[in-house]
């Protein structure tokens, strides 16, 4: 009796505490009502306070308003944990196209789109147990960072 | 034993308490309005909060919609929400349109007595300009916000296996006679055709069921290309250079992977990353998809490795694509990747 009922409660407890658990949509997606520098300014200080390093800004609307694009706010923000990207560039040079992370931020009307690539999309490509629990923190990470700047 | 009896019973009260009243506000907060927006008026996404839109459909066609998503045309599945969680985005969608006029809950599903055969040639002269000659949908995304395009809404794909399994006859057909009232799509009753002609459109559209078009993706596809160069580091970052100029790109930067990660000094100087561009690629890719800033900017990075050898590596966009769930990118990928393949291959040679 003892046996079976404390599988299960544990198998009840993984449930609950696993809501990220089978999301299908494979971008990480979100809107902020903040306008696009406040909402750029918010995302570089969030992955601050998450640890990560933003390593570049890249700007990619020069010359986009030019060819008829009416935005020019459109950015890729690339981030990493320094020592990580490291480590997996030495460990795991297949994924090394993949680094570091990225994000892309752009404006939609006075609002802002933020998309990043599921981390765990990169499984495919490293098949190892501590690289699965590391890319699930990624993208822990980035939900968590998404919903703290909807908070904004 | 009793502990975890205990441990039982909380986590049962605790699921019981979570599952009754999934709050439909902040689910689609979280899932629906990067793409939809905030109030539904649509962005990535169609809009959702047209009285006119609300007045076509019952709640069956939402939460299939939700479910089944649509296959290659951007709106993804959302398999695992729990009924109740569906339900509830449904509810919230629906808190937009307090007005709707009550309808029976589910009305029959009553086919159409149309000619498929005469509603193919219909559908040719009246609907494939926009629906695409196959029902494929229309080019683009959603709303137009930030690109200049034909349509101030996205006319969705009725050739696809998520629309066919939300959308009963009498959805379509309540479609066509009413129009959607704050988009292209208008009454085709006062466009001139009449019931007959619209019910053979009905069935026309029906039939698509019998082949529907699927998306496909190549599940082999590997994530990256990479091939091994014969020349040492220097060189081969020069000939990137020369071969990817000579395919009408733009260098715009050649740095480290490591450039602002390590202070200056300490990063890896074996890994050389040259980033370029083209900006007729990129303004045709975001007028395709405008989350495609990920692909972005082209990038090929010369990697020398311990014994000497140097290797030269790129994302592969076909395996980027499926991630979009958008068939229009496909193209552009394979596009993409033969470049990425021929400018590594000169580069390499
Ligand atoms: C001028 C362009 C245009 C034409 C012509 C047109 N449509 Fe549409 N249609 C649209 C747009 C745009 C929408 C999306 C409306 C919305 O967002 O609510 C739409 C929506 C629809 C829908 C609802 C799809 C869904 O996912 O809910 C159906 C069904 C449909 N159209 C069928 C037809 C048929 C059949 C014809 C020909 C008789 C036709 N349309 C002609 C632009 C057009
Ligand atoms: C990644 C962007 C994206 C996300 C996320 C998304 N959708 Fe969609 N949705 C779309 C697009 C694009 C279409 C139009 C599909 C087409 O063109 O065939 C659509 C179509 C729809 C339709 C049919 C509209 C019509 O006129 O018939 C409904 C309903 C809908 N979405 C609801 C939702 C809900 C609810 C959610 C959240 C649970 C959601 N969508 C999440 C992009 C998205």
């Amino acid at each position: 009796m003892k046996r079976p009922l404390r599988l299960l409660s544990a198998l009840l407890l993984a449930l609950l505490l696993n809501p990220l658990a089978a999301e299908e949509e494979s971008l990480l997606m979100m809107r902020s009502s903040q306008s696009f520098p406040e909402a750029m300014l918010a995302v570089q200080k969030t992955l601050g306070e998450y640890g990560y390093t933003v390593s570049r800004v890249q700007r990619v609307d020069i010359g986009l308003t030019a060819s008829g694009f009416e935005t020019d706010r459109y950015r890729i923000v690339f981030f990493g944990k320094p020592e990580e990207i490291r480590h997996l560039s030495g460990e795991h040079p297949e994924l090394i196209p993949y680094l570091p992370l990225k994000m892309t931020i752009f404006a939609e009307q006075d609002e802002t789109l933020l998309v990043a690539l599921d981390p765990t999309a990169l499984d495919d490509i490293v098949d190892d147990e501590a690289f699965a629990q590391l890319t699930m923190r990624w993208k822990n990470d980035i939900i968590a960072i998404m919903d703290e700047l909807r908070e904004y | 034993m009793f502990r975890s009896t205990l441990f039982l019973i909380s986590g049962l009260l605790l699921s019981t308490t979570l599952l009754a009243a999934p709050d439909g506000a902040r689910l689609y907060e979280r899932h629906c309005s990067a793409c939809h927006g905030l109030e539904g008026e649509g962005g990535v996404g169609v809009p959702l909060v047209l009285p006119s839109f609300q007045r076509a459909v019952e709640d069956d066609f939402l939460f299939t919609t939700i479910r089944h998503g649509r296959p290659g045309r951007v709106m993804p599945a959302f398999t695992s929400l729990s009924d109740a969680q569906v339900r509830a985005i449904v509810d919230h969608l629906r808190s937009w349109a307090p007005e709707r006029p009550q309808q029976a809950a589910r009305p029959v599903r009553k086919p159409a007595h149309g000619k498929p055969g005469r509603g193919k040639a219909l559908f040719a002269q009246h609907c494939a300009q926009c629906h695409g000659a196959n029902g494929e949908g229309g080019h683009g995304t959603g709303v137009t916000f930030s690109r200049p395009r034909d349509l101030p809404v996205m006319a969705p794909a009725l050739n696809n296996p998520g629309f066919l399994a939300a959308a009963d006859d009498h959805m379509i057909k309540r479609t066509l006679m009413e129009g959607r009232e704050g988009t292209p799509m208008v009454s085709f009753l006062d466009a001139g055709l009449n019931e007959q002609q619209i019910d053979d459109i009905v069935s026309y559209v029906r039939s698509f069921e019998e082949e529907p078009l699927h998306w496909q993706y190549d599940r082999d596809e590997a994530p990256a290309i990479t091939m091994e160069s014969s020349y040492d580091l220097q060189t081969t970052v020069e000939n990137i250079k020369r071969a990817a100029v000579g395919k009408n790109f733009r260098i715009i930067r050649i740095q480290r992977l490591e450039d602002g990660l390590f202070e200056e000094g300490e990063q890896n100087e074996k890994q050389v990353i040259v980033y370029f561009c083209n900006f007729n690629f990129i303004n045709e890719a975001l007028s395709l998809d405008p989350r495609v800033g990920l692909f972005m900017p082209c990038r090929i990075t010369a990697v020398e490795k311990a014994d000497g050898t140097v290797e030269l590596m790129a994302i592969n966009p076909r395996y980027m694509s499926r991630l979009f769930n958008n068939a229009e990118l496909d193209e552009a990928c394979t596009r993409m990747h033969n470049l990425y393949e021929s400018i590594i291959e000169e580069a390499t040679l």
